[in-house]
Formats: C-alpha cells, structure tokens, sequence
C-alpha cells in the first residue's frame, strides 16, 4: 500500500470515529425515549464555537475543550428541560419539526453572536508535529490523537453502558421505559443524564475536529446526516452496531473521495463519491433492513 | 366535484384575492404570489404523503429540486419548449421518487424520515458536485417558451400559467383523496396491518402515492426554475425539505388547502421578518416549535373550526 493511502485510510478511521461521537448520542437517547433529535448536529457547532471561543479568550487548548464539554453537556440538559421533555411522547413528526425549528434558530444565533465569517483553531504546538509512515509519507500526531481520543470515549461508554449501575439503567430503559419507571428509577432523570453525556460527545466531536475543519455555522449538518446513516446501517438503538458503521462510513466516505476521482475521472468521480454511503445505506437496507446489529425496527 | 357549501367559502375567497394579484400591478406582488402558489403546489403534494399516506418524507425537496434542474439542464443544452421541460421534469422526479421511494418503503417509522432525508441528501451533494452544470454556483436559465408566441418571461402570464397548473392540480389531488386509490392509502395510514389482512398491496399503493407525490413536486420545481430563472443545489438541500413540512403544519396536515395557507404565511412570514432584522429564524425557530408544541390543526383549524 503506498503511504497516501495508508494516510487516506487513517483519515477514515478517523472520520469513522467522529461519526461515532454524533451516532452514539442520537443512538442513545433514541433507544431510551423513542426521540428523534435533528438538533444534534446544532450540538456538533457549539461545541465547537465554545471551544473556538474559550481558545480565543484563554490561549489554552485544553482549557477550551474542558469548559467547552461542560458548556455542550449544560446546554444538552437546558434544551432537554425546555424543549425536548416536552416532545419526547409527540409522534415523530412533531419531534423533527420541533428539533428543525430549533437548527434553524441555533444556525441564526451562531451568525449573531459570532458572524457568517468561519474561524479557524489553530492546532497547539505542542500537538502539531507529525510522525513518519513507512515510505515518504508522514502522518499529523494531532489527527492520531483525536482518533486515540474518540477510541478511548468509545471504550468508557462502553464499560459504562455493560458494566455500571446506570448503564444497566440506560439498557433497561431502551428495552422496556414504563417498567423501568414503575420500579422506581426517575426515567425524567436518566433521560437527562443521557443527554447531557450524547450533547457533550457531540460537543467533542465538534471541538477536536475543530483545527482540521472550519468553524462555521451549519458546520453539523452535513455530520448529522452521515450520522443517519450510521444508525439506519448499524441498526438504531444499538451502540456497538453504531460503532462498527461509523468506522465502515468513515472509511467508505474517505477512500471514496480519493479514489474514484482517480478511477473515473474529476467530472464523474467527486458525484460519485459523494453517492458511496447512500449505495451503501440502501445495500444495507435491502439486504438487512434493521441494520447491521439491530434488533427491532423503528 | 367540489361542493362549494359554507366550509369551502374561505378558501375560495382566498384562492380568489390570490389570483386578483396582478390587477394591483404591483410587479412584486404578482412575483410573490406566483411564488405562494408554486410552494402552495409542493406543500399540497408533501401533504398528499404525509397527510394522506402518513409516509413522513424529509426529502421531498429532493423530487422538487430534480423538477427545477430538469429545466435548466435542457436550457443548458438549448432546448427551452415548456413542452419538453414539463414532461421531462415530471419524468426524472417520479423515476428518482420510485427508486428513493422503493427502497424506503421497505422500512417505516423514524427509519423512514431519516432514510429519505439521506438519500435527498445524496442528490444534492451530486448537484454539487456536478461542475458542468454550474456545482455549487447554480445554473442561471432562460425562461422556458410555451408555444413560440406566448413565452413564460411575461410576469403575469406567468402568474395565470401557474395559477392554472395550480387550480388543475388542487382538483386533481383532491379527487385523488375521495378517489377508491385515496381511501386505501388513508386506511394504510391508519391502520397498516388491517388493511394488508384484507388483501391489499400496501407497499404497491404506498409506492404510487410516493411517486405521484414527487412527480407534482418536480412539476413544481420547473415552475420555481422558469421564476427565478436560475437553479441551485440549495433546492434540494435538506433545509428546503424542512420547510415545506413547516409549511404543512402550518396549513394543517391531511387538509390539502390547508398547507397552501401554510406556505403563503410561511414565506409572508419570511419575507416581513427579513425587512427587519438579518436573523429572522431567531423569533422564527422559536415561535415554529411553540407551533408544534401547542398547535393542533394549523391555520385550517382557524379558518374553519366547524370543519374539524
């Protein structure tokens, strides 16, 4: 393999992995409450404009994406109090126009407080070196870190969810939430938890991708859809089906872009490219129309 | 037919003052109220799904965006008979509507919003990237000709070219929904499993609903191409589609004229907001989910309570 595309295919894993920081949340808080939250992407952006923000103001990376976690899990908690509580026993319909509705506010609000005009996070310096691959090429630590970064989330959500009290919580709730609440656990209260812990991955997401990427409003949306289609190929509800996609998208969606330009053509290939996970998706469906690892259907 | 009984008066009344616009000879006007009733179109046939079907499409800009790159993709090549363009603007929204809608049918539910949602946005990411015909710059179009007399670019020929493709599809909808098709794709809506134990195709009715639904919005997105003579990947991004659901509950779901009402306080709303303020969705956004937190019925329900 030459080093290029050993780099494209890290990029893969990489991109896989913040899929996994959007998908796992919307997963999540969809298997618990039955909610279909299209805001998650508005998370994704605030994320990564507080930490924009905090690094602006502190110089600090670390400091920037500390207080910006807390700052996306706080405003996960506010908006479930102000708004999503109140959708959560709303058909679907009534939650992804209520969560629409709330896009297109946090899209104006981000052009109020901070402009139209992208900002850009520099990488610290102590992150922006890079390590050689075998060949000539040489690989960015920064973009070896966040995917360590987005593994390691992985990791704990996973011990948290099969191995702690509250994960339990959370495995009964997505499998049956009026017992759960008639035994006695305040269902109001993980469902809060919950989303304080899906706003703050997607803040992360939002905020490590931050120096790769431009900070800009409408910056989750397009995250929020490959994430769609994440959960309807790893079958939603399930976290480790959530996994296992967002890993093949990445891949898929990068090795895509770098190949097929090159195997038909600039016209052809970057159209075609942009169609891979669809096809995927829609193999998936016709093959296995509950995902990959799901086990019911919507 | 329509009976024009007491419950039906508001909606003529309005329908009416609509197509009085161009008496004001206020060009804008007549501009905006050719833009309510294009929008007025795609919103009817969205409701046809979702009111109708109960098939929540997120991608319905996608069928109404194909409509409008059809006709700027034959001016792209010279061809500029409204002729052509009706025709093959219908025939590529309801070919991607039965592909889209082929594969999504086989699921239900949140599964289903989200699956159409992709795929538009897949169709849009193509836009995109498709550089011959303009990517993300959007192609400009000249107006299409009817016959080579009468021509699209007289403004207020415009308007009564619309209104009538309007007024002939309101009827045809509305018979579609009283129509034996019609009862079917309601009782499916209601209750899919009964109507599938007495016997009927439900994906089959539900796929001829999808297509039909896609092939007005592609009728719909010619005409909005042939307005603002130009085309653009935003037609069929995901926010558009958001939108003309907002349109729907508006109006109110399952009423047909009602989501035309819907568009026209929609797009009134926009537009009155925008004069004065930069960040119109900031008042917007808010008072969208107070309307679906606590709204039931949308403007129908205003207009005729009785109906309900």
């Amino acid at each position: 393999m030459s080093s290029l595309l050993v780099e494209q295919f890290l990029n893969g894993i990489q991109l896989g992995v913040m899929l996994f920081l959007m998908a796992a949340g919307l997963t999540l808080i969809f298997g618990i409450m039955n909610f279909l939250n299209l805001a998650h992407g508005a998370l994704y952006m605030m994320g990564a404009f507080f930490a924009a923000t905090i690094l602006e103001w502190s110089g600090s990376f670390l400091l920037a994406i500390l207080l910006g976690l807390a700052a996306s899990a706080a405003l996960g908690i506010i908006l479930d109090v102000v708004a999503f509580r109140r959708l959560y026993e709303r058909s679907h319909f009534d939650q992804v126009l209520g969560t629409f509705a709330l896009i297109l506010f946090f899209n104006d609000l981000v052009v109020l407080l901070w402009g139209p005009e992208p900002r850009y996070m520099p990488v610290p310096d102590w992150l922006s070196g890079s390590i050689p691959l075998s060949g000539d090429g040489s690989y960015p630590i920064y973009r070896l870190l966040i995917t360590g970064v987005g593994l390691g989330v992985a990791a704990a959500l996973y011990v948290l969810i099969a191995h702690t009290r509250t994960g339990m919580l959370i495995r009964a709730g997505a499998t049956n939430r009026e017992m759960l609440s008639g035994l006695g656990t305040n269902v109001r209260h993980l469902s809060m938890l919950v989303f304080g812990l899906g706003s703050a991955m997607a803040g992360l997401a939002g905020m490590i991708n931050g120096p790769l990427i431009a900070v800009q409003v409408g910056m989750g949306d397009a995250m929020l859809i490959v994430a769609f289609v994440v959960i309807v190929i790893g079958g939603i509800g399930s976290i480790a089906g959530a996994f296992v996609a967002s890993i093949i998208v990445g891949i898929v969606d990068t090795l895509g872009r770098f190949l097929l330009p090159q195997w038909f053509g600039f016209t052809a290939g970057p159209a075609l490219a942009s169609m891979a996970n669809y096809a995927l998706m829609a193999a998936v469906l016709l093959a296995r129309p509950q995902g990959l690892l799901g086990a019911r259907r919507g | 037919m329509l009976r024009f009984d007491r419950v039906s008066t508001v909606p003529v009344l309005a329908l009416v003052l609509i197509a009085m616009t161009p008496v004001l000879g206020q060009p804008y006007l007549t501009r905006f109220a050719t833009s309510v009733l294009i929008f007025g179109l795609v919103a009817m046939s969205l409701d046809l799904l979702v009111g109708y079907g109960g098939m929540i499409s997120f991608g319905h800009a996608a069928f109404f965006g194909l409509g409008a790159y059809a006709a700027a993709v034959l001016g792209f090549h010279g061809i500029h008979s409204a002729f052509v363009a009706v025709p093959v603007a219908i025939a590529a929204a309801s070919a991607a509507a039965l592909v889209i809608g082929g594969i999504s049918l086989r699921t239900s539910g949140v599964y289903f919003i989200m699956i159409t949602l992709a795929f538009a946005e897949m169709l849009f990411y193509i836009a995109h990237a498709l550089t011959i015909y303009g990517g993300d710059d959007g192609l400009k179009i000249v107006r299409n000709s009817l016959i080579p007399l009468i021509s699209f670019s007289n403004p207020t020929t415009f308007f009564f070219a619309v209104l009538l493709v309007f007024l002939a599809t309101f009827l045809l909808s509305f018979r579609l929904t009283r129509s034996r098709f019609g009862r079917v794709l309601q009782g499916i809506r209601d209750n899919p499993q009964r109507a599938e134990s007495l016997g009927y195709d439900t994906y089959r009715y539900q796929l001829v609903g999808f297509v039909m639904a896609g092939a007005l919005a592609g009728l719909a997105g010619m005409l909005h191409a042939n307005l603002n003579e130009y085309v653009s990947p935003d037609l069929l991004n995901w926010v558009q589609s958001g939108d003309l659901l907002i349109m729907l509950i508006l109006g109110g779901v399952g009423t047909l004229i009602g989501p035309v009402f819907g568009a026209a306080a929609y797009l009134s709303l926009q537009e009155i907001l925008s004069m004065y303020t930069g960040h119109s969705m900031l008042v917007l956004g808010p008072v969208l989910l107070l309307v679906v937190l606590f709204s039931s019925g949308g403007i129908y329900a205003l207009l005729m309570p009785r109906a309900q």
